[in-house]
């Protein structure tokens, strides 16, 4: 639905360096998984692309113009934590999305225009299972299921763009594989583009038409924080790609081994 | 298919219902940690009662040795002198003005404290979410506010007397003042602790800042609101008191100060206790109303 074009991103904390030169440009309707060492930078990437945050230097192109520096119905974001609103309960979640969009000043769309989104909510909440759980409080919600109100609710917003950070990260595997296939489900009846950030190699894999991997080139003993995490590696999947162990290992050993540099660098000191 | 599979394999989960089946083994007898013993409701009602049994033993002793030694003593009154006095001021009507004091009183300072501390609760909620949730406003208003926290309340009182004259205002006025500051800073940090992923994704949905503020700042902070109103009402009392003893001409705190002249002490007990009946009432009523505004945030009462 949308492009995004990323060039010389730079992003720092003061001193700390968290993302340096990094450049990718992700086509209409592409599924992009993000992995990389924890810590290396990946949400604030997410943050940025979000507009939460902003780069600190480098163009980030979203659609036709230059991204709009807070967050807007145009991207939609699921967390690993906080995704859904505590103090509404399942349907009252998902019926907040067109309360906000053309709720007005009270936030609250009323009569033929809220018996529609009922109806849309409810179908939503039978798409993802949880049409049993309507009137309950996500805090009575398992894991799982939070996320796939999250989901649910983040898709209601029609975004262009869909904004993942680790959102299973925190599920059992049976669940996981199953909410995997929820995702591919609404992401080939949608059509939007997809970022995910995830730490599982195999989910990065499986899910994605691309992988991504951020880590650091450069380094530097005296201050590690000097430079940046960026694009490393850029594996575009296909049939083949995506079955084959090599690069499966080659990106895992990319994001959970220490390179013999690093040892180096901490033996000399 | 997908969503039928997904429902059936995690359950509610306050659907429990396990180990109804299983045979009542013996309850192994070990020694509990301190920390881990855990109370009986039985064993709750008896200790928590244990402290106010032990005060009303303690009194009617001391009280029933000083009016065996002196029978017109005034300063340990008995029980039943107590309540003859309470309810000569509850039901018989004063000589002079012919009302019932218990009720003109109570009536006049829950008047005062209920003025006073719904202006405090109003300013903490505008101001503080004002505060807590838009960066201008908080840059604009919140050192101001943390100065005025810091000055004692009843330091303003002669010249809120002065300002603004010896009759009501300036009563209310200083509950006001006294209860709001704290109030304030207190919803905007709440408001400022709203973890910033779920205003990130109120935005993502369409919300602008005053919608916002409608459906997920205004929400989130109900029950912390009622927790202060809860939390104020102390010191609220305190201000309330410390009011109408300086000038009034009716109060719970008035009569407090004015019987105190004769040694009362039948008198005073008896309001004291009649305070502590006023706000315990209070303080219950506000829990009830947070259970029935935010019943997600009181999830083992919601079920
Ligand atoms: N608001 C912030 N202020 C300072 N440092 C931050 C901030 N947010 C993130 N960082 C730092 O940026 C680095 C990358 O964080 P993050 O993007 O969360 O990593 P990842 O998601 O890849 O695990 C971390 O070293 C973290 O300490
Ligand atoms: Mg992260």
């Amino acid at each position: 639905m949308s492009r995004i074009v990323v060039h010389g991103l730079e992003k720092t904390y003061g001193d700390a360096r968290v993302l340096e030169r990094v450049n990718v440009t992700a086509e209409a309707g592409e599924f992009l998984s993000l992995v990389g060492a924890s810590g290396c930078g990946k949400s604030t990437f997410l943050r940025i692309l979000l507009g939460q945050e902003q780069q600190s230097s480098g163009v980030v192109i979203v659609g036709d113009g230059p991204i709009v520096p807070e967050p807007t119905p145009q991207r939609g974001i699921v967390f690993q934590r906080y995704s859904v609103f505590p103090h509404l309960t399942a349907m009252q979640n998902l019926l907040l999305v067109e309360d906000f969009r053309s709720g007005g000043p009270f936030g609250r769309v009323f009569g033929a225009r809220r018996r529609n989104a009922r109806q849309e909510a409810e179908a939503m909440l039978a798409r993802v299972g949880l049409a049993h759980a309507r009137d309950l409080y996500p805090a009575s919600l398992s894991g799982g299921m939070q996320q796939r109100l999250a989901i649910a609710q983040t898709l209601l917003g029609r975004p262009q763009i869909l904004l993942l950070d680790e959102p299973f990260g925190a599920l059992d595997p049976g669940i996981r594989a199953e909410m995997h296939d929820l995702l591919t489900e609404l992401w080939t009846e949608h059509g939007m583009t997809v970022v995910m950030v995830t730490h599982d190699i195999g989910e990065a894999f499986k899910l994605g038409t691309r992988v991504l991997v951020f880590d650091k080139v450069r380094h530097d003993p005296q201050f590690p924080s000097a430079y940046g995490a960026t694009i490393t590696y850029d594996l575009r999947l296909d049939r083949k790609t995506r079955a084959s162990s090599h690069h499966l290992a080659k990106v895992a050993a990319m994001v959970g081994t220490t390179r013999p540099d690093k040892t180096m660098a901490t033996t000399a000191s | 298919m997908l969503a039928r599979g997904m429902g059936a394999r995690d359950e509610v989960s306050d659907t429990g219902g396990e180990g109804t089946m299983r045979p009542s083994l013996p309850r192994p007898r070990v020694r509990l940690r301190m920390i881990n013993a855990k109370v009986s409701r039985g064993g709750a009602l008896f200790l928590g009662g244990l402290p106010f049994l032990f005060v009303a033993i303690a009194y009617l002793f001391a009280s029933a040795q000083r009016l065996a030694v002196n029978p017109s003593d005034k300063l340990l009154p008995s029980p039943p002198q107590m309540w003859s006095a309470f309810l000569d001021l509850a039901t018989v009507p004063d000589k002079r003005s012919g009302d019932l004091i218990l009720w003109v009183d109570t009536y006049a300072s829950l008047l005062r404290l209920l003025a006073g501390v719904g202006v405090a609760t109003f300013a903490a909620l505008s101001l503080g979410i004002a505060i807590g949730f838009i960066p201008r406003v908080r840059a604009f208003l919140l050192p101001f506010v943390t100065v005025v926290c810091v000055i004692p309340p009843l330091a303003l009182l002669p010249i809120l007397f002065i300002a603004l004259g010896l009759g009501e205002t300036a009563k209310i006025t200083l509950i006001a003042l006294g209860v709001a500051p704290v109030m304030v800073r207190d919803i905007a940090n709440r408001v400022m602790e709203l973890p910033a992923e779920l205003v990130a994704k109120a935005q993502t949905l369409g919300g602008n800042s005053w919608t916002m503020i409608l459906r997920l700042v205004l929400p989130q902070i109900m029950p912390r609101l009622i927790t202060c109103v809860r939390l104020a009402l102390g010191p609220a009392w305190l201000f309330l008191i410390a009011a109408e003893a300086i000038a009034s001409t009716e109060g719970l705190g008035y009569r407090i100060f004015l019987v105190r002249r004769y040694l009362s002490m039948d008198v005073i007990l008896p309001y004291v206790a009649w305070i502590t009946l006023l706000a315990v009432i209070t303080d219950w009523l506000l829990v009830r109303l947070s259970r029935a505004i935010s019943p997600w945030a009181h999830p083992l009462e919601a079920r």
